[in-house]
């Protein structure tokens, strides 16, 4: 077939389930000790370190990653079902959950044993974050746009320009970044990137907030000015972070966070409904519900084919496509459904908290990891047409 | 469970192309594609779309192999006479096909379930209008009850979750059915019917019914059929737990396989002819919108084909039609539906005005993959069923019915 494209039949094995128990078990405790309120997705800061601590403890970070760095050993599954748990729960898992995700397993890649052996064994305890530093002012989906300079000097890289929407900034340990360090060439527009582990301790950085729509300040402006950054910071190739980047953002994609990150508002309305609801109620939770499954048989076939050693890059962009766009709509769908529920209703008023919540964070959820756009022209690639 | 024999029961045809090089004898597990390039050696992969290399399983490249050669849409769209249609029933009753799921005590090739639905999912691939899966269907709700199947083509009845057939003391049959697919082109028709004390397996005499003439979005006979005191060939107690909605529950798998199978094959068609027609001086596959367009369709397409097998997979791993099954076959008749509805349009899009036009094939896979809907519930019917069972179960248990598949 012209278009290939594969969504092996994969189950969650059995050891999946324990893990999924335990983690179920961990959470409730959490929330028993008050260290979070699963029905308040909406908290100003979502990072809890004595949390992180405890979720690194149970060796839930870096689950996929060699031992020798700290990391499990443990299989992709596993670790798609520790993610699912904690999203489901509105888990605070700001502070670890991008660098378990795609700054560690970069750092693996690309940087030398030192760096490896000093930062991997502290992500998986859980004390470290990263921030992603690829957006700046002029450039969002058109990455190669990237203008924030890094010029050699003595011993590194002095590092000049503004980074922008860097989510965590504010609180981040480290930044990967892809920095200018040559002009892109006439033939090659995507020549002259480099990525760079950046200490957000340096001298010469500065993190403003930016407020977002929904109230919370969890995106920043990263300002550089002179900022030092020693040579074996440098990742991977010189000029050639385009390639890095991009398969970088290959983990961003597919997980169970790209259709999750709304889920709650559907809890909601099923409580709001009842036990009996009437049949357009009925019918509306049953369509959400298989989507919301299909979503979620698409994300573990690719989270298998992962684990198998495939590549399922463009599998993946249509779990994210689809994904996001589902967790976009639901609020509104929900809030369709339960036009008709007497506002007196025991859970109204955690409903209609929640539906404004996540009305509020809806329009950004296609637009992080890379937009509705880019990923249909990335799926359009994966089937020939360009 | 014994399996398909591919030796005995495929014979070379003379009147088929003779790039169909069938080996002598089969491996009763042909698993490796060593020995699954035997079969389909020749066969040009325009003509089997190229998926045929990527099966693995040996009844399935058998299908698509006899798909290709003698229900190619463009020769069939053609063919005004319907004169394709008895070469390749019997191309496909020599191969044992109809009877996939009859066990080989009672005559059939006793195939697995999987290797049955992956059957399926070719002929929604293929579009193929001859009452395979229906006989395919008739055969196994028949084997439940142990009833052997005779030859032929068969249906099976009811085929909407409203309608009912019921059995008297005197063991005959009383009802009105509608949509049942090729009811005017049956031999016989399995029946799940239901008494007083349960549920019974008949196999009926077309005959002895009364058929109206009718048909679907997509050409095929889709008939009202009345069972007014029909007196079946054969009747037998139900197994345990097996009632009508078990019927509905196999039928709404079997019709989101060919559902998914349609949509690969329109996405397939649709880059294809995205890749030839030229505006603007552009090939319209360059023009973004239409790469979105397919891009969308692409992702409707992974759903329908994640959905189905979903389904298909938990109905061939169970001994029961359980809740298990319930939420699997329920979700996969409504997101394939919804693919359907979406996909078709896509495609017709892209194709403009030529896609529009009976001359072309277009019409074959998108208006039977949106009439299949209407098969074994609407996706209405599953989802208000869906939804009052994950309401009675209660919101903190929603996760946990998810995750838990
Ligand atoms: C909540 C949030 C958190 C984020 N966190 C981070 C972070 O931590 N680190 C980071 O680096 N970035 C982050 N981003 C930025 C994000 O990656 C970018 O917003 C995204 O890549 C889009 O870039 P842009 O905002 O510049 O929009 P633009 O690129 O200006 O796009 C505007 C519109 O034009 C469309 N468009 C652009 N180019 C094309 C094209 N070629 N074809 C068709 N349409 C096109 C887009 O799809 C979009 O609809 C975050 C964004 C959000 C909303």
């Amino acid at each position: 077939m012209t278009a290939a494209l594969r969504f092996d039949q994969i189950r969650l094995p059995p050891e999946c389930e324990a893990l999924r128990h335990e983690v179920r078990e961990f959470l409730r405790e959490e929330i028993a000790a008050g260290t979070f309120d699963p029905d308040e997705p909406q908290r100003e800061d979502s990072d809890i370190p004595e949390f992180s601590r405890r979720v690194g403890e149970r060796g839930w970070i870096g689950m996929t990653w060699p031992k020798r760095y700290g990391g499990h050993e443990r299989t992709f599954l596993e670790r798609y079902v520790v993610t699912e748990e904690m999203r489901v729960a509105n888990a605070p898992t700001r502070r670890f959950f991008v660098a378990d995700r795609q700054s560690g397993p970069v750092l693996l890649k690309y940087a030398n044993e030192r760096i490896k052996m000093d930062i991997l064994p502290r992500i998986c305890r859980g004390e470290v974050c990263f921030a992603i530093g690829m957006s700046e002012p002029n450039s969002g989906s058109d990455l190669f746009a990237a203008k924030t300079k890094a010029t050699k000097t003595d011993g590194g890289w002095l590092i000049n320009g503004t980074k922008v929407w860097t989510t965590s900034a504010h609180i981040a340990d480290y930044m990967l970044g892809i920095f200018r360090t040559s002009p892109p060439t006439a033939d090659n527009r995507r020549h002259g990137l480099t990525q760079f582990l950046v200490d957000m301790k340096t001298p010469g950085i500065k993190v403003n907030p930016i407020a977002q729509i929904s109230g919370l300040k969890e995106f920043n402006e990263v300002v550089f000015e002179d900022a030092f950054v020693p040579d074996d910071h440098a990742l991977g190739e010189i000029d050639g972070a385009w390639k890095q980047a991009t398969s970088e953002l290959a983990y961003e994609r597919s997980g169970p966070e790209r259709f999750l990150e709304t889920y709650y508002v559907l809890t909601e309305l099923v409580r709001a409904l009842g036990n009996n609801p009437d049949t357009r109620g009925a019918e509306g939770i049953g369509r959400l519900v298989a989507q919301l499954h299909t979503m979620r048989r698409m994300s573990v076939s690719v989270a298998g084919m992962l684990q198998a050693g495939k590549e399922p890059v463009v599998e993946a962009s249509i779990v994210k496509d689809i994904g996001t766009i589902w967790e976009q709509q639901l609020p509104h769908r929900v809030r369709d459904l339960a036009a008709f529920v007497d506002s007196d209703t025991a859970n109204h008023h955690t409903l209609e908290e929640q539906l404004a919540f996540a009305t509020k964070i809806a329009p950004k959820l296609t637009i992080q990891g890379g937009t509705t756009e880019v990923l249909r022209g990335i799926i359009a690639r994966g089937l020939g047409l360009r | 469970m014994k399996r398909f024999r591919a030796s005995m029961r495929i014979r070379q045809r003379p009147a088929m192309s003779s790039s169909l090089v069938i080996a002598s004898a089969f491996p009763h597990h042909a698993r490796n594609k060593n020995d699954i390039r035997i079969l389909h050696s020749g066969i040009s992969n325009t003509e089997a779309g190229g998926v045929v290399a990527e099966s693995e399983n040996i009844v399935a490249e058998t299908a698509e192999c006899i798909f290709a050669d003698l229900a190619d849409a463009q020769t069939i769209n053609r063919d005004k006479s319907n004169h394709w249609k008895t070469p390749l029933w019997s191309a496909l009753d020599d191969a044992g096909l109809p009877l996939s799921w009859v066990p080989e005590a009672c005559g059939g090739a006793g195939v697995s379930l999987a290797e049955g639905f992956s059957v399926v999912q070719s002929a929604g691939k293929f579009a193929v209008a001859v009452p395979l899966v229906e006989t395919m269907l008739a055969g196994w709700l028949l084997s439940q009850a142990e009833i052997p199947s005779p030859s032929g083509k068969m249906t099976v009845a009811p085929v909407r979750p409203q309608d009912r057939i019921s059995i008297d003391a005197n063991k005959t049959l009383t009802g009105r059915v509608r949509g049942v697919s090729y009811g005017a082109d049956a031999e016989h028709i399995a029946v799940v019917a239901v008494s007083t004390n349960g549920s019974v397996i008949a196999l009926v005499d077309a005959s002895a019914c009364h058929i109206d003439a009718g048909e679907n979005l997509g050409h095929d006979a889709s008939n009202s059929v009345t069972f007014n005191n029909v007196k079946p060939l054969t009747i037998k107690p139900a197994p345990s737990g097996f009632t009508p909605r078990s019927l509905m529950l196999m039928g709404a798998t079997l019709r989101s396989l060919q559902i998914a199978g349609a949509l690969e094959a329109l996405l397939d068609i649709s880059v294809r002819y995205s890749n030839e027609r030229v505006a603007f001086e552009k090939k319209i596959s360059k023009f973004q919108a239409v790469q979105h367009n397919l891009a969308k369709l692409a992702g409707e397409v992974a759903a329908a084909v994640t959905a189905a097998g979903s389904a298909a997979d938990t109905i061939a791993n169970s001994s029961s039609f359980d809740d298990a099954v319930f939420f699997e076959a329920a979700s996969a008749k409504i997101r394939c539906a919804e693919a359907a509805e979406k996909g078709t349009a896509i495609a017709h899009q892209v194709h403009g005005a030529i896609g529009f036009s009976m001359e072309h094939i277009l019409h074959r896979y998108t208006l039977r993959a949106l009439a299949w809907r209407d098969d074994f519930g609407h996706e209405s019917y599953w989802a208000t069923e869906l939804g009052r069972f994950v309401a009675a179960r209660g919101a903190d248990e929603l996760w946990p019915l998810v995750a838990s598949r």
